[in-house]
């Protein structure tokens, strides 16, 4: 009954076409792969759901429509006002990581957002934007946000490099949170499955086991994006609205 | 069909669904006129289930990137052990304010910064809450 489990051997990135350009490899991988199809997909959606514009909307028209509304409505609750014209940034970032999620749960499928790169590099562009914004509006005064209002001047020497430390960790704490849930779910239901491949008849526990899991990753997946997109929000609100 | 009636409800299908549609949100008012309280109470749920899921990392994610970063100036700097010390208790401070923050913005529905309002230590500084709502 050796069955070898290999829970992280799903995670493996591998080389569907390889290319190289001198000695940079821009191989297309199965994470590139699985990308393009997050991308196809959604832009599938919101294309062909809104093409009739129907005034009483039919099952994609609906779908689309209810993505854009939920967004929209995210971002004028957590972001002020003003903050409209971001829409389509966080837009795209809320329906590339749900994407991404679900996709990710398809059998035999990749999951992007379970490598921290991929995480990183989303979270440091909400980052870097979020802080130029910041600069742009704000100019120079921007830099009031390291220094809480009504604090003796003493106890600034403390505050600042908090603040500032607070500041600059973001990017860390927004893309390991979602790299960490996709990573450790989608490890349970491989060694779930594994256990099911290893016990023969009683296979069924673990079995239901990971079909509870699957719905739990469902959720995960759907909390996760929202998670992301909603601290977007309120990372543009402090950059908008300084105290 | 039947003439000098306002909007005609068969040839208009927008009319017979408008009509559909008061229909049955009087049966659900019937039922119990909890409707926005109910959408309400589902948001909360929602958001708390984001919340928790949100501050589990923010601490760890401090601590270790603030001791990383602070092994790292002392690699550069040759200052070691006080680099790794000090930004480890900095770390340590930065977590507890971005989890002290997240939970204080619970109840603000936009609040995410400062919950500066009760204490009322510069009111004038947070007058741009106050014109908010």
């Amino acid at each position: 009954m050796a069955i070898e489990i290999h829970p992280l051997e799903q995670f493996t990135v591998e080389r569907l076409i390889p290319l190289h350009i001198g000695k940079l490899d821009i191989s297309y991988t199965n994470s590139a792969l699985l990308m393009t199809l997050a991308v196809g997909l959604i832009t599938a959606l919101t294309v062909f759901g809104t093409r009739k514009a129907a005034l009483v909307p039919g099952r994609w028209q609906s779908v689309a429509e209810m993505s854009y509304e939920f967004v929209a409505d995210m971002i004028d609750t957590n972001a002020g006002h003003g903050a409209r014209e971001f829409l389509p940034f966080v837009f795209t970032l809320f329906m590339f990581i749900l994407f991404s999620n679900l996709l990710g749960l398809v059998p035999y499928s990749f999951t992007v957002t379970s490598h921290i790169i991929v995480t990183f590099a989303l979270a440091a562009v909400v980052f870097v934007g979020v802080t130029i914004i910041g600069f742009v509006r704000h100019g120079a005064h921007f830099l009031r946000l390291f220094v809480p209002a009504g604090v003796p001047a003493v106890l600034l020497v403390l505050l600042v490099p908090i603040e500032l430390l607070s500041y600059f960790i973001r990017p860390f704490t927004l893309s390991i949170r979602l790299f960490a849930n996709m990573l450790a779910g989608h490890t349970m239901l491989a060694i779930f499955g594994g256990f099911a491949a290893s016990v023969g008849f009683f296979a069924i526990i673990p079995l239901g086991v990971d079909v509870l899991l699957v719905g739990l990753e469902l959720l995960v997946a759907a909390l996760q994006a929202y998670v992301f997109a909603i601290l977007t929000c309120l990372y543009l609100r402090d950059a908008l609205h300084l105290h | 069909m039947s003439e000098g009636g306002p909007p005609d409800p068969v040839a208009d299908p927008l009319a017979r669904l408008g009509e559909r549609l008061d229909r049955a949100r009087a049966k659900r008012g019937g039922e119990g006129a909890a409707g926005p309280d109910d959408a309400a109470g589902q948001g909360d749920g929602q958001q708390g289930a984001g919340l928790g899921l949100r501050i589990g990392v923010e601490f760890v994610v401090a601590v270790v990137v603030a001791t990383g970063l602070g092994w790292a100036l002392d690699r550069w700097l040759g200052t070691r052990p006080w680099g790794t010390i000090v930004l480890f208790f900095l770390g340590v401070a930065a977590g507890m304010l971005s989890v002290y923050r997240a939970i204080a913005g619970i109840k603000m529905a936009v609040g995410y910064r400062r919950l500066d309002g009760p204490a009322g230590r510069k009111p004038a500084k947070d007058a741009w809450d106050e014109d908010e709502e």
